[in-house]
């Protein structure tokens, strides 16, 4: 432990260049070609594989593996995206505990499910590497598709739509596509600049144009798109955040996890990234663990995750939590913040232990805090949308709205569980069913 | 723990777990190291005549398959006799006999098809002190397109002739190894047995080609573009081997003569089986070329925990113990119905079993909305396909019906006594019969 470790307030370059390198390194490091082999050989081919209903994608995991083991990997990535256009970015991202690999029969028999997620990746990156891209375009339709955000939803959206021979607009308000893939996903999942590589990868099927620094709203209007083109997919994910009401909360050193994320992933130089010696995030799911590991990883001494209810309720899953402990996060839960204090920028922060229905108990405590993350969820942004359902589009079938000629998927519509791999799934449906709507099937 | 001391045809050795003629003694260096490791016998790599020695090939000789986590299932070889001379061999095998007396020491013989050469070399191998020699009768490539090997053992004339030089020419013991590239086991090994031999063993390996270089177009192990079929071994062999030993045990005219069982041991189990069907002992090879010489101690201590689990107090109990269930199909009882059981706690729900009697056999297993796997009781015919693919032991097991008891599939009364094809209605022969 040195000086930079124990500065007070929010500095950068609390570790060397070497500390932040093997930190923020792949979480799951690639399998060699022997380890692939070796982990295929442990799926059972299994009939009406319950991994496959477990994929919100449904991609034929026995086939995929079954083609790895038999030394056909590309073929197992055409099986994997086929279903899945960004099965290389979800083989990094999906919590497959809590998906194909829950599912596995063989955690149910030995605790130890097939590694479907790494041979996912292993099968994707080596056809990407090769830079085979293996889908062509239809004969051109002559139809126009405006696609809204170019996150996993839209994308998925786009590279079916352009498939089947449609012209595809993607307008995203930020100047790089990829949404939460390339600004939230954390960075030790998709390293070497991943999310970039594949949406270049994705667009080699052709016919996809992609507009950014074009927000839906501020430089186009719903009813712009649908009187210019012939159906359009709203997919641009949540982009407000819920605001936390304790007072204080305008305090500096009061921020949106989101932010410190995107601002994370797109920073040159980690070493440049200020990061707090004390730490808090409030919240539990995927972006509160993201937020806390990152300042961990970043050289905060101190990284506390505070959430209101209790640990079997958080959002993150129990694997996630458990990076987080690891990494010396410390979490505490069924408390809620009661106030910020500090003289204009935040000192400490104050919460009140509450109880399974959040009744406050009247205990509080501090903890000392020069930077607060709030990771309380996201929401939806934007008016003249469709109509709602709770705080997100409502959508029936395969993603369609209230509008005529309005598909809506990914995080934004109402349904899903805020998922990369549901994002795609969403967008790759809606696709379908615009496709066999103009073509009038 | 029990006494695993064996006596084969007059020869003692510690244990039945003898290495057979191969390249794992092939010389001094790694037969003293088997003999330390535990083994209870060797039969030396075979032996050719005086005078220059075969040569191998200088490319790969071994082709092998793989099962799951490229466990190796069979190898294949296309390595001839020993290629190092007479004298040598002889000096070795002397020398290792003389510091392990108490351990099997068999040589291994295929010299060409005439008395004069089978003359000239018995004399220099009991002039070593070995136990035994065995006749290689079996090595299917290279030495049989010389009239020697299989070519020797696919003739039973040839093979009862040359068996009575050797025991016209020596007083050790002679076992008769056997080809399994045959169609009837039992036609040579009573050729050996006319002959005089003391015993047979068996098998050796069997004509393969392991696979096809997809680029070279060509048989693997592949030399210079081409490639020669092999011999088979390893445990894809071993319920060949298993049929050929029994086939032998339970012919009456053979009844007594002895049997050294070879093809795929590579557990205790495995020994214990080839015994249980009448072996006297066992000859190892791809197995020790696998794993090394340790794994005989595995076979020692798992051979000996069983015989004091079953009461056995030597081999001799163990010895074709299971040679009178050996039986032919038409003298099956067909009033023994069992029906498949799923043990729900064991079930991972993998689908498997259902794939299987769904697709390829009788529809009998039923799969609900959540996974649970059910047998259907009047549908299953009890083939035992399930039990084979499932990948959870003991998770279906075939359970039998009692006496009385209603078969759902066939509707009738499970009988009590037994009824096999020779009596049965169905029968052309019973039918002519009762005409
Ligand atoms: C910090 C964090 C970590 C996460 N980690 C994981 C994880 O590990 N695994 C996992 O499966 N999921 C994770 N998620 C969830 C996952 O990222 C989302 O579910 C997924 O990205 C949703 O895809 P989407 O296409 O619906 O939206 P987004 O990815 O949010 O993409 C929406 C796009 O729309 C654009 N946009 C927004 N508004 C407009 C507008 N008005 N006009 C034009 N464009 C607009 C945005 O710029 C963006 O590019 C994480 C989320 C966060 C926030
Ligand atoms: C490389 C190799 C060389 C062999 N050479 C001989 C030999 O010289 N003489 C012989 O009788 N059998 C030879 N065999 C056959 C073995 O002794 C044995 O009969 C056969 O491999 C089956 O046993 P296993 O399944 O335990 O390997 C050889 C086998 C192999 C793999
Ligand atoms: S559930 Fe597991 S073992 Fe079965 S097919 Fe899927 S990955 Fe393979
Ligand atoms: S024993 Fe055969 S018929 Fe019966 S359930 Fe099993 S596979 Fe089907
Ligand atoms: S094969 Fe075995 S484990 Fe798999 S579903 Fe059938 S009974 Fe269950």
């Amino acid at each position: 432990m040195d000086a930079r470790t124990l500065k007070e307030g929010v500095v950068a370059g609390r570790l060397d260049s070497d500390a932040l390198a093997s930190g923020f390194a792949d979480l799951h490091k690639p399998l060699s070609d022997h380890e692939a082999l070796v982990a295929a050989d442990r799926c059972y081919f299994c009939h009406d594989a319950p991994c496959i209903t477990a994929c919100p994608t449904d991609i034929d995991i026995p086939l995929f593996i079954r083609q790895i083991a038999t030394g056909t990997p590309d073929a197992a990535a055409k099986t994997i995206l086929t279903q899945n256009i960004m099965g290389g970015m979800c083989a990094r991202v999906c919590p497959t505990e809590t998906l194909c690999e829950e599912a596995c029969v063989r955690q149910a028999a030995e605790g130890e499910p097939v590694q479907i997620g790494r041979l996912q990746r292993y099968a994707t990156d080596g056809l990407m590497k090769k830079g085979i891209h293996p889908f062509s375009r239809a004969a051109s339709t002559g139809r126009r598709i405006a696609v809204v955000g170019a996150g996993p939803a839209g994308l998925s959206c786009a590279h079916r739509l352009a498939m089947y021979g449609h012209d595809v607009v993607v307008f995203d308000a930020r100047p790089k596509a990829g949404g939460l893939n390339e600004y939230g996903i954390a960075a030790y999942k998709t390293t070497d600049d991943f999310a970039a590589r594949e949406v270049d990868w994705l667009l080699k099927i052709g016919g996809i144009e992609i507009r950014n620094n074009t927000a839906l709203g501020r430089d186009v209007s719903l009813d712009d798109l649908t009187t210019e083109y012939d159906a359009v997919f709203l997919g641009m994910g949540l982009g407000g955040v819920n605001a936390l009401t304790a007072p204080g909360s305008d305090k500096d050193g009061v921020l949106d996890a989101v932010q410190f994320i995107a601002d994370l992933r797109q920073v040159e130089d980690l070493s440049t990234l200020p990061v707090g010696r004390d730490v808090v995030v409030i919240g539990g799911g995927m972006t509160a663990v993201d937020a806390a590991v990152q300042s961990k990883l970043l050289g905060a001494l101190n990284v506390t995750i505070v959430y209101r209810r209790g640990r079997d309720r958080m959002n993150a899953s129990v694997w996630e939590q458990d990076l987080a402990s690891a990494k010396g996060v410390r979490i505490i839960t069924n408390a809620s913040p009661v106030a910020v204090h500090g003289n204009g920028t935040v000192r400490e922060i104050e919460f009140e232990f509450t109880d399974d229905d959040l009744d406050p108990t009247g205990e509080t405590f501090r903890l000392a805090a020069d930077q607060v993350f709030k990771a309380i969820g996201q929401k939806l942004d934007g008016d003249n949308l469709p109509d709602l359902d709770g705080r997100k589009i409502a959508v029936t079938g395969a993603g369609r709205t209230s509008v005529k000629g309005v598909w809506a998927g990914g995080d934004c519509a109402a349904g899903g569980d805020d998922l990369t791999v549901t994002a795609v799934a969403e967008g790759r449906d809606a696709a379908e069913d615009i496709h066999a709507q103009l073509m009038g099937r | 723990m029990a006494d695993l001391m064996t006596d084969f045809v007059g020869i003692k050795s510690p244990n039945p777990f003898w290495l057979a003629s191969a390249p794992p003694t092939d010389k001094e260096y790694n037969v003293r190291r088997a003999f330390e490791a535990g083994w209870g016998g060797v039969v030396w790599k075979t032996l050719g005549e005086a005078g220059p020695p075969v040569v191998n090939v200088n490319g790969p000789r071994y082709g092998a398959i793989w099962g799951a986590d490229r466990r190796l299932l069979g190898l294949n070889n296309i390595e001839l006799i020993t290629d190092r001379p007479l004298e040598v061999n002889l000096q070795e095998i002397k020398a290792v006999k003389r510091d392990y007396p108490d351990r099997a020491m068999i040589v291994s013989l295929m010299v060409p098809c005439e008395e004069e050469a089978w003359k000239a070399i018995l004399p220099l191998v009991e002039e070593t002190g070995a136990d035994g020699v065995e006749l290689n009768f079996g090595c299917p490539h290279g030495m049989s397109e010389r009239g020697m090997g299989s070519a020797v053992g696919q003739v039973p004339d040839y093979i009862t002739m040359v068996t009575r030089w050797v025991k016209q020419n020596t007083r050790m013991p002679c076992i008769v190894k056997l080809t399994p590239n045959i169609t009837d086991i039992r036609k040579p090994a009573m050729a050996a047995l006319e002959g005089g031999a003391d015993a047979v063993s068996l098998i050796n390996t069997i004509n393969s080609i392991t696979s096809v270089d997809l680029d070279l177009f060509a048989p693997e192990p592949t030399i210079d573009g081409k490639g020669a079929h092999g011999g088979y071994c390893g445990p894809a062999v071993k319920p060949i081997a298993l049929n050929m030993v029994a086939e032998i045990a339970r012919s009456p005219e053979m009844a007594h003569l002895p049997i050294s069982g070879i093809g795929g041991v590579t557990t205790w189990k495995d020994a214990a089986e080839f015994m249980a069907l009448g072996a006297g002992n066992v000859q190892v090879c791809t197995a020790a070329m696998t794993y090394g010489f340790k794994i005989v101690q595995e076979m020692i201590s798992g051979l000996s925990e069983y015989m004091d689990e079953k009461g056995f107090a030597s081999t001799a109990e163990l010895v074709g113990r299971a040679v009178p269930n050996i039986s032919d199909w038409q003298h099956l009882n067909l009033n023994y119905v069992t029906k498949a059981r799923i043990d729900q706690d064991l079930c991972i729900s993998c689908g498997r079993c259902y794939a299987a009697c769904e697709d390829t056999s009788h529809q009998a297993i039923a799969m609900s909305e959540d996974r649970v796997f059910t047998v259907k009781d009047d549908e299953c015919v009890a083939c035992n396909l399930c039990v084979n693919v499932c990948p959870v032991e003991d998770c279906i097991t075939m359970v039998a019906l009692d006496a009385g008891a209603l078969d759902e599939r066939t509707g009738q009364k499970v009988a009590a006594e037994h009824g096999d094809w020779t009596t049965h209605p169905n029968n052309p022969a019973v039918r002519t019969a009762a005409e």
